[in-house]
């Protein structure tokens, strides 16, 4: 008998035998009606978009990449990439002006660096909501992250030596979020790593990961960052380095969205990029020890990220919380917050992000923890936003309870 | 990562088993790659025609009441089939003959729910129907958009004005006796259905609607949850691959999402499906199980695979992974001593553990029975 090689289909899309999971799993379909769903925009109109690029759908755009869909569809279609790639490929209409600037996460993050008092007491302001609002689009309602005065890199260059000083040693991609709003998180991981006798190291270059570009219609900028990054990355993992990273988009942005939406190639230094906590995790699990304060007492709860859960990581935060003696731990049932890296700045989005970000917001005040974990920098304002909980990274906590 | 108990497949055999085994205060992690045929569910659990009360119970734990009443339920196209154990959604009744006369509900734009097929697979059974369309406009926003008027995403809309539909359905009623309403309330809370039905005058009747099942994904979510609060590691879309093996035992799996990160255990449970789910593979010449490479039990001969009336239960449904009566599965011949399987990876239906959810359910139990009894000694 003959039959026809097997073939795969561009992610997968032809699996799809349209059983509908996806559909309920949409965190945007079920309060957006201007949203088709994962189903429809994805494999079902790949179909049409392949025949005629006429049948691109720009309701596409209110897809916020949460990659839901991905982890509910059980026949692997890659659901949320199908639809980030049709966006780039058939979406031509120059991004707004807004959207350049929600995107442009480290040149605004440079730009407000020396002056970060200033920006930070202006965005405070009401009036400056409004004009935001009112020009730009980007909704009143909503808290701007704070910038820090200076940059995590230039502290780091600063303890350069007693880093290099350990034996064994990690390459930390800070991202931007560490970089220009909150360097304590990065200090913090160098905290935890040199507790396990492990030395930190910047990156020889490191550019934004570029996430918020891709979805943001500026995908050429985005891959001319991705080919910085893998090639500063490769360097490192060719010294034996594990490249690590603080946050799981940009983790999962570096592993899985460069060669899936960009095609950057990055087979050969794919598994040396982790999640901080993984790594950690996986030393303790090879016989390293934390010491932890013996009086250290808190009432967490933990929060995986979308991002995290697509990468299915969020297990080894979840363990290294638990393992932290006096810790009370809850697991947040899975639910998105809303706000999906820039998408819930956007005006036509806010309502939409906090309907998304209710169910999570309702447990988190039924738990009543101190303190909420949670390994996204979005995810965190959103959630201090909505809800008034602090939200520290695992890695914050872990390097408060150290001794 | 080590575990007393990995176990790869998420649906109900694979939740069933997780469950009972934290409940016994075991280790587990669960690997699923997918969603499950839990969103198919009719909220009957087929083959189970005793009164099962370790079910019952094991359910209700979790936060989902059954109830057990042998007799019929009706299916989405009209027909009526035998059931006793169902979800609080699913009605069950002595006989077809249900009524004298049917009002039968559905809601404007929605063409998932069958009310003409319903009708003439009522008025076979001598019962008078009527079809009305009621138009809310709280779900206009669904009618507007092409995906929208779903089940799930109705279902949403009207958990929080279910007294209002009610009022409605009153409104409509002339001299009906029973009123058949879709399956699209209760998404959250098992008890939204019992509500409707108390509340009003005549007899309600809950009738399927193409997937994804409303009261399917509801019980998925709380053995989901009621897992994950038991302390279970429910690894959410990953997929298991290989597994390590040594000495006729396996040691480890690994997943798509851990590379090359083992997850380690005791004992193994395969509860990965059937082909729907890819626990089973099958090309124009051999049938398998991809990630032990189990031996599959099917005839050699294709032709025997499939009988040529569509309608006809389908030989190949009844293939699966070959086990010894204990449910450990068999590779190459041998028993593998610490690899269980159970569900709908051995075949649709098993001799001695029945079909459908009851399969699922009942070879759980067998295997962490064992599982927790082995530990004991
Ligand atoms: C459309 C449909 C409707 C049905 N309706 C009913 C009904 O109303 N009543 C009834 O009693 N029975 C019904 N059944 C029968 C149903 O199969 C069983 O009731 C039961 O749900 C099967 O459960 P399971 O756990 O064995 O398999 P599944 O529910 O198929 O779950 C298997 C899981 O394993 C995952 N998996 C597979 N391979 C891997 C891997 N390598 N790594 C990780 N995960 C993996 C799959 O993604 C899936 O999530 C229906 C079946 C179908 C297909
Ligand atoms: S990525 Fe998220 S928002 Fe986009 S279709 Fe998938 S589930 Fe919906
Ligand atoms: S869950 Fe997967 S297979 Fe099912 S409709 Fe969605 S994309 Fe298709």
């Amino acid at each position: 008998m003959k039959i026809q090689e097997y073939t795969q289909s561009k992610y997968n899309f032809e699996e799809c035998m349209k059983c509908t999971v996806c559909t309920a799993y949409c965190p945007v379909l079920q309060v957006n009606p201007l949203f088709p769903g994962p189903k429809q925009c994805g494999p079902d109109e790949e179909r049409l978009r392949l025949k005629d690029p006429y049948f691109f759908n720009t309701a596409l755009k209110y897809c916020m990449n949460c990659k839901r869909c991905e982890v509910a569809c059980p026949s692997g279609v890659n659901v949320a990439a199908l639809i980030q790639s049709a966006r780039i490929h058939y979406d031509h209409t120059p991004p707004k002006v807004r959207d350049r600037i929600l995107a442009s996460t480290d040149f605004m993050g440079k730009m407000a660096r020396p002056v970060a008092p200033v920006v930070n007491a202006v965005t405070g302001l009401g009036i400056t909501k409004t004009v935001l609002d009112a020009t730009l689009k980007i909704d009143h309602r909503r808290s701007f992250p704070r910038y820090s005065g200076s940059s995590f890199t230039a502290w780091l260059k600063r303890h350069r030596k007693e880093q290099a000083a350990f034996e064994e040693q990690a390459a930390y991609f800070h991202g931007c979020y560490v970089n220009y709003n909150h360097p304590q998180l990065g200090k913090d991981l160098v905290k935890v790593l040199n507790a396990l006798g492990v030395g930190v190291q910047l990156l020889e270059k490191e550019k934004c990961c570029g996430i918020a570009m891709i979805v943001n219609g500026m995908s050429a900028r985005a891959a001319r960052n991705a080919s910085v990054n893998i090639a500063s990355i490769r360097k490192a993992v060719d010294k034996g380095l594990k490249v690590l990273s603080t946050s799981s988009t940009c983790v999962l942005t570096l592993r899985d969205e460069y060669p899936e939406l960009l095609g950057i190639d990055n087979d050969s230094v794919r598994e040396d990029i982790l999640l901080a906590t993984r790594f950690i995790f996986e030393r303790m699990e090879a016989g390293a020890t934390l010491h932890f304060r013996p009086d250290y007492h808190r009432r967490i709860a933990y929060h995986v990220p979308c991002h995290l859960e697509k990468l299915g990581w969020g297990v080894f935060s979840e363990r290294l919380l638990r393992r932290i003696p006096g810790v009370e731990f809850t697991l947040l049932d899975s639910n998105c917050c809303g706000i999906a890296g820039t998408y819930g700045f956007k005006k036509e989005n806010y309502e939409a992000a906090q309907n998304i970000g209710a169910p999570l917001f309702d447990q988190i005040r039924s738990v009543d923890p101190e303190v909420v974990a949670c390994d996204c920098e979005t995810c965190k304002w959103q959630i201090e936003m909505s809800t008034g909980y602090p939200v520290m990274n695992p890695i914050s906590i872990l390097a408060e309870a150290l001794e | 990562m080590r575990f007393d108990t990995v176990i790869i497949g998420g649906g109900l055999a694979g939740l069933t088993a997780g469950i009972a085994l934290q409940r016994e205060g075991k280790s587990t992690a669960i690997i699923s790659t997918g969603q499950n045929a839990l969103h198919f569910f009719s909220g009957s659990f087929e083959s189970v025609v005793e009164k099962n009360e370790r079910m019952i119970d094991f359910f209700a734990k979790a936060g989902i009441p059954l109830h057990y009443a042998p007799g019929v339920r009706l299916m989405p196209l009209g027909s009526f089939r035998p059931s006793a154990l169902c979800l609080e959604d699913t009605d069950i009744f002595p006989t077809a003959k249900v009524g004298s006369k049917v009002l039968i509900v559905n809601f404007m734009g929605y063409h998932d729910f069958f009310s003409t097929f319903l009708a003439e697979g009522l008025e076979k059974e001598g019962m008078q129907c009527r079809i009305r369309l009621l138009d809310l406009p709280e779900l206009e926003p669904l009618q507007r958009s092409p995906g929208g008027m779903r089940s799930v995403q109705m279902a949403r809309i009207l958990d929080p004005i279910w007294e209002k539909f009610v009022q409605e359905v009153r409104l409509l009623i002339k001299d009906e006796d029973i009123v058949v309403i879709p399956q699209v309330f209760g998404l959250k809370d098992p008890s939204t259905p019992g509500l409707i039905r108390e509340d009003l005058p005549v007899r309600a009747i809950f009738a399927g609607t193409l997937p994804p099942s409303v009261p399917g994904i509801r019980t998925q979510q709380l053995l989901g949850r009621n897992y994950e609060r038991l302390g279970g590691t429910y690894l959410k879309g990953d997929h298991a691959l290989r597994a390590l093996t040594k000495d006729n035992r396996i040691i480890g799996v690994s997943t798509k999402n851990l590379d090359r990160h083992y997850l380690k255990a005791d004992t193994f449970i395969l509860a990965s499906g059937s082909y729907f789910s890819k626990g089973l593979r099958s090309n124009p010449f051999e049938i398998t199980e991809p990630v032990f490479d189990l031996d599959v039990n099917y005839s050699p001969e294709r032709s025997d695979w499939y009988n040529p009336k569509f309608a006809a239960d389908q030989p190949y449904m009844h293939y699966g992974v070959k086990t010894d009566e204990n449910l450990h599965a068999i590779k190459g011949g041998t028993v593998i001593q610490n690899l269980y399987a159970i569900g709908s990876v051995m075949g649709v239906s098993h001799p001695r553990f029945g079909f459908g959810a009851g399969l699922a359910i009942r070879s759980a139990f067998h295997v962490t029975d064992q599982i927790v009894q082995e530990s004991k000694v």
